[in-house]
Order: structure tokens, then C-alpha cells, then sequence
């Protein structure tokens, strides 16, 4: 038996994240296969072919999987699942998009966003927003697992497999239209390496450039918190927590945030947490590594000299 | 056009769950229990689908214990006309409440399904994929827009890594709903009496002639690990040492 790990890319590069799905897969103790599925994507198997352990590339080239729709993705995924034990892809919105479907088309359940492999059936996840940890035992023969990225290293690119055409062609009935991607030059915030959040105490949208400038002096991605998303200060897509984003940084720095929950469950995995808040008994000085004690209007200035 | 939307019962978000001394599963008594907040996105989308005249009828389902009809009557109060409720008391994984949602919608021959992209408390962001996976229908996931082109398609703007991706859906397809769809309303207290009054059938596995089986087993469930208390600082100066020096993080 093997290990097949789906490859998210964008027909030209293989997501970095990929590299992070193969670690796990070496945890299961078999070969490795990985699928590239895409138009014109040569490249990006060739890629996918020199992570370390990984035994085989699959490349199905053809238009129909140009925007990799589950649809048709998870039928062809189906189609070549014989033979693997485990289907692996990471907890991407490709992930979690693709892998449900797979599973439900091989009729098996899903075991989604791992943090830990402790054996071949047995995983580690978060549940209730990371207010707990379940371990969990599969009991179908096929085990289909999405991973946290933020949990697993990178696999070494220092590897040489070969790569194996698959012409199954399965036809999407949905029609993509257009991809927009956000015009930001700061990093994503799920794998941003530096997040800066803003809580309710910024005050106002034009306030929240504060946030902005501490991000970008340390090459960082803004985050948020409910308050101020409910307030109006940012977009949404900005707001970590329970209901948004689950990130795991080097360095959070939580800027006039409370530390309500909902907003710890998004981010107490950071590696060093930052608070800055006036409030000595907000809670997340509890969780803080660093705490400061301070107006934000005076220390956020200070602090983007500073850096 | 029917619409067809899946809630479910939760443990309510304010809520900071604990392990239970067995360390089997979080200790769910006495908790204050709501609507899973992305189902009320989704029910609140189904709505405004009637409300502007697109959709004829908004059935909602859900799958679990008898009390589980709090969260329908909640539903109803939103706007739903009707409410299935399959009563199953055990904890289920999300292909079984797929198979469970597949089996109503075999009868209720909904053109529109709805659900959550995913309940905070599995965590699973599963069982819409899988309903889809299963009914063989379309799939559109993590939605912030729909739109109704026409009576057999669907344009929604999908909420992906790094952007959002605009795709076209034939009718019957299945949705599940960011959180940037839209704001849900609050129930009123004269919808909230209405409600009561609303359509609610009860059913089951057995009535829907659906086998479910056990594909995953709890070994454990504890408490993440507890961050060490860490140190208060007096200055910003302090701070970027401290960042600079202990921490080398910056």
C-alpha cells in the first residue's frame, strides 16, 4: 500500500504547503505518490518530483482540471485511489473543498485537519475551535486526512521521482468564470509568517493604518479581531477567531484586543504571543508571552520606529 | 425553486467548552446550546431567496436529539416555512448526517441545498462536500455571493485562499455559506410565537431507510496544552528587546 497526497498548485507553482502534506504522509510509513492535476502544469510535477520521499508523481494534464473543481477532481482522485491506504491533502480551501467528496465517493469518513499522526489510523485534531484536542481512530480502509499546515514542517526538496502520466478525463458540469486575487503585497494571513491584530480599541478605520505600517515594517499580514470587523474598521476575510481564521505564527502581536475566547481559539498556537492593551486585566495577557501596558496611540508609533 | 437547509444544534460560541473528567468528549451538560452560526448564514440566504421571489419554499433539516427542535423553531422564527428534524440522539460523523440530509432530499426534491461551510464544534467543514459527493450534484463551498441567473443556474462567488473565484452552478447544486454571505437577522418575538405554530415532521434513520455505520472511534479528548505564563513589560524599548534578543523573532 501507499500514500497518495493530492498537490494544490496554480498549473504553474506547487503550493509550498504541499511540501508540509508529505512530512505527515513519511509519519504513515509507506511510499509516497502525489497527484498533479491541472492544464499545463509540467512544472509543477517536476516540482512535486523532487520533494524528499516522495516515490512517484502522477500528472494528469488536461484542460478539464485547469481550476482543479472538486467535481470532476475528486472523480478522477476516485478513479486512482486503488491501491493507497491513505489520501492526504492539506486543510486548504482546495483541501477541505476536494477531500469531503473524495471521501464520500469512496465511502469512507474523513478525518479533517491533523495536527498529529500517531499511527497509521490514528490522528490528532483540534475540535471546538481548538478548545480541545481529539484523538481519533479510523476504522475504514481507505483513511482520507487533511493536515494543518501550521503542524508540520516542510519536506527537503532533494528528492527525484518519476513522473507517470494519468489520461482519465472527467468533465466538470459547473463553469469556472474568474479567479480575483486580493490585491495585497502583504502575505496571506493563514500562512503569514508575522501577524499584527487590531482589536475595537483602534477607534476607527484610519486608525487601523497603525496596524498596517507595524505589518508591513516586520513583513506580516493584519489580522483582526470580531469587534473590529462588527465595527467596521476592516474587511471580514481580516477577522482570526472561532468564525475566521486559524493562524499559527512565529509572532502574533494583538494590538487593543481584548482576548474574548472566540478571538484566543484563532491564534494561541503562535509561537510568541504579544499583547499590547491599556486594560491590565485583559485576558489576553493571559496567554501573552510579552504583555506591555500601554496606550496603543502611543506605543504602536513608537514601536514602528523602533523596528 | 425549494430550498433545502441543513442546521445544526451547537454548544453556543460565548461558550468556553471543557473536557469531561473522563476525558471522552467535552462536557456538553448544562451548556448553553445555539444555532451553529454559519447555519444561520445559510438560513438567512435561503430567505432572502424568498423574499425576493426566487425561492418558493425553505424546508430546514436537521439531524440530532429531540431537543434539537429548538434550533428548527429558531430557524423557523428566521423565515423557514417548514422544518424535517431526523432525530438521532448518539453523536454522528458528517458522512452519516450527509447520508441522513441525502435521504430527506431524496423526498423533498430541493433544487437549492444550503448548509454551513462548517459547525464550530466538529470542526469538520465536511458535510456539504460529501452531500453533494453523494446526491452527485454540483458543489460550492465557503459561498459569499449567490445569484440566480436563471431558473436552472446559479453564479456564486466562492471565498478561496488568496481571493475569491466566481464559478456558474446547474440547478440542483449544493452551497455552503462563509461567513461574509450576509449579516443573519434577529427573530422577533411575534415571528418567534408564529414559529411555534409552523409545520415541524419528525423522522428517522430507520424511516429513511438509511444504514449508518461507525467509521471513526474517539480514543481521547483532552485539553490543548496550556501556555506558561509569560512576562509584563514596562517600556516599547523593553518589548523589542525582548523580541529582538530572547524571543529572535524580529
Amino acid at each position: 500500500m501507499a500514500v497518495l497526497v493530492i498537490a494544490e498548485h496554480d498549473n504553474a507553482q506547487l503550493k509550498a504547503d504541499v511540501a508540509k502534506a508529505v512530512t505527515a504522509a513519511a509519519q504513515l510509513g509507506q511510499e509516497i505518490h502525489v497527484l498533479v492535476a491541472g492544464a499545463g502544469c509540467q512544472a509543477v510535477a517536476e516540482s512535486a518530483a523532487k520533494m524528499s520521499g516522495v516515490a512517484k508523481v502522477l500528472l494528469a494534464d488536461n484542460s478539464v482540471y485547469q481550476h482543479q473543481l472538486a467535481e470532476n477532481f475528486s472523480e478522477l482522485v476516485v478513479a486512482n485511489a486503488a491501491g493507497y491506504s491513505h489520501i492526504v491533502s492539506v486543510a486548504s480551501a482546495f483541501g477541505k473543498d476536494l477531500l469531503p467528496r473524495v471521501a464520500a465517493l469512496l465511502d469512507v469518513a474523513m478525518i479533517a485537519d491533523i495536527v498529529a499522526v500517531k499511527d497509521a489510523d490514528t490522528f490528532v485534531r483540534p475540535i471546538y475551535a481548538g478548545n480541545a484536542l481529539a484523538t481519533v481512530k479510523s476504522l475504514d480502509d481507505v483513511k482520507v486526512v487533511s493536515i494543518r499546515s501550521t503542524a508540520f514542517d516542510a519536506a527537503s526538496s532533494d528528492g527525484s521521482a518519476d513522473i507517470v502520466a494519468v489520461e482519465q478525463v472527467f468533465t466538470p458540469v459547473s463553469e469556472f468564470v474568474s479567479k480575483t486575487e486580493l490585491q495585497s503585497e502583504r502575505p496571506e494571513l493563514g500562512s503569514a509568517n508575522v501577524v499584527v491584530s487590531g482589536g475595537r480599541a483602534l477607534g476607527s478605520a484610519e486608525n487601523f493604518a497603525l496596524i498596517e505600517q507595524l505589518a508591513d515594517k516586520l513583513g506580516g499580514a493584519v489580522g483582526a479581531s470580531r469587534a473590529a470587523v462588527d465595527a467596521g474598521y476592516v474587511a471580514n476575510d481580516l477577522q482570526v477567531g472561532q468564525t475566521g481564521k486559524i493562524v499559527a505564527p512565529s509572532l502574533y502581536i494583538a494590538v487593543g484586543i481584548s482576548g474574548a475566547i472566540q478571538h484566543l481559539a484563532g491564534m494561541k498556537d503562535a509561537k510568541v504571543i504579544v499583547a499590547i492593551n491599556k486594560d491590565p486585566q485583559a485576558p489576553i495577557f493571559q496567554i501573552a508571552d510579552y504583555g506591555l501596558e500601554a496606550d496603543l496611540f502611543e506605543a504602536l508609533p513608537k514601536l514602528i520606529e523602533m523596528i | 425553486m425549494k430550498v433545502m437547509v441543513a442546521v445544526k444544534r451547537v454548544v453556543d460560541a460565548n461558550v468556553k467548552v471543557r473536557v469531561n473528567a473522563e476525558q471522552t468528549d467535552v462536557d456538553t451538560a448544562n451548556v448553553k446550546m445555539a444555532l451553529n452560526p454559519f447555519c444561520e448564514i445559510a438560513v438567512e440566504e435561503a430567505i432572502r431567496l424568498k423574499e425576493a421571489g426566487k425561492a418558493t419554499e425553505v424546508v430546514v433539516v436537521t439531524v440530532g436529539p429531540t431537543a434539537a427542535q429548538e434550533q428548527l423553531r429558531t430557524a423557523l422564527a428566521l423565515g423557514a416555512d417548514r422544518a424535517i428534524h431526523v432525530v438521532h440522539d448518539e453523536a454522528l460523523e458528517p458522512l452519516s448526517i450527509a447520508k441522513l440530509l441525502f435521504a430527506v432530499q431524496q423526498q423533498e426534491q430541493a433544487q437549492l441545498l444550503l448548509l454551513g461551510k462548517q459547525s464550530i464544534d466538529g470542526d469538520n467543514n465536511q458535510t456539504g462536500q460529501m452531500l453533494a459527493a453523494l446526491a452527485k450534484m454540483p458543489q460550492a463551498t465557503f459561498v459569499s455571493e449567490v445569484e440566480l441567473l436563471d431558473d436552472a443556474t446559479l453564479a456564486v462567488t466562492r471565498e478561496v485562499d488568496g481571493g475569491v473565484q466566481v464559478m456558474k452552478l446547474p440547478l440542483p447544486a449544493v452551497l455552503t455559506a462563509d461567513l461574509r454571505l450576509n449579516e443573519p437577522r434577529y427573530a422577533t418575538l411575534p415571528n418567534i410565537m408564529k414559529a411555534k405554530r409552523k409545520p415541524l415532521d419528525t423522522t428517522d434513520a430507520n424511516a429513511l431507510g438509511v444504514t449508518l455505520k461507525c467509521h471513526q472511534q474517539i480514543i481521547s479528548v483532552v485539553p490543548p496544552k496550556q501556555r506558561s505564563a509569560g512576562v509584563m513589560l514596562d517600556s516599547v524599548e523593553a518589548l523589542v528587546d525582548k523580541l529582538k534578543n530572547e524571543a529572535k523573532v524580529i
